[in-house]
């Protein structure tokens, strides 16, 4: 099993936080920089969504070594006004805020597993996992 | 933390010294935009070798920058971009572009001062 760090999201500067921990926690678990750098931008980009979107939510990073492979999970908890159609959401270069962020796509290219839910009225969960083989 | 800015001769130099929070950043974009006027600065040199991330929003704000120096006559070039960040921002799909990127500082010089010539020499 892991540790798990858990950066609730309510100000700018808790994305430094957020992002920060994530590379630590990544490079603690054997990835390379490169890999930690992906990881803690990925981290940025879904706290920042929280911070634009929601105002305020959770960021919660796990890092988990089993036998053959290390990864590390980064889940995205907020209770905004959730997004509306998710498929749209996923497409490249759409966005509802008027650009500031990347879009969902982005993100997903820096990890290796990449899970939105959402419901309008409730919020929105992006979960992600980037993995190495040991 | 606000990045220090330095004059030197027609250039200003920001070097980043540590994670940049969103309102560092905006911070920045103000105090250079500002300064480029005080100054009648001919080139800006953006050193972001101490920034170990530069997700969409540090992307989009130095490219706001370089077009707000270049409005003022003054072209920017970020010097610097580590090579883990330089992945992350082509992955994301940033592309930084119209702004000058060189290796280093030393670099980063040499093309301001060519560019400042060629200014000059009326080329």
């Amino acid at each position: 099993m892991g540790d798990e760090v858990r950066v609730p999201i309510a100000s700018d500067l808790d994305i430094v936080v957020a992002r920060a921990e994530g590379r630590k926690m990544a490079l603690q678990t054997g990835f390379s920089h490169t890999d930690a750098t992906l990881v803690a931008t990925a981290i940025s980009e879904v706290a920042r969504n929280i911070l634009t979107h929601a105002r305020e939510g959770l960021v919660s990073i796990t890092a988990s070594i089993g036998d053959d492979f290390a990864e590390i999970q980064v889940v995205a908890t907020d209770e905004g006004p959730g997004i509306r159609d998710l498929d749209l959401a996923m497409r490249d270069g759409y966005s509802t805020s008027g650009g500031l962020g990347l879009g969902l796509p982005g993100i997903r290219r820096l990890m290796d597993e990449f899970q939105v839910s959402s419901e309008e009225g409730k919020g929105t969960e992006v979960s992600m996992t980037k993995w190495r083989r040991l | 933390m606000p990045v220090p800015i330095l004059k030197q001769g027609d250039f200003l130099i920001a070097t980043v010294q540590s994670a940049l929070s969103d309102r560092e950043v905006l911070q920045l974009q103000d105090d250079l935009a500002e300064r480029v006027g005080t100054f009648r600065s001919q080139g800006v040199i953006l050193d972001v070798t101490a920034l170990d991330i530069m997700d969409s929003f540090v992307s989009r704000a130095f490219r706001a920058m370089a077009l707000m120096a270049k409005l003022k006559g003054a072209e920017t070039v970020i010097v610097g971009i580590q090579p883990e960040v330089a992945f992350a921002l082509v992955q994301l799909g940033l592309t930084l572009e119209g702004v000058n990127t060189a290796l280093d500082l030393e670099e980063g010089l040499a093309f301001l001062r060519g560019l400042a010539k060629r200014r000059r020499d009326g080329r």
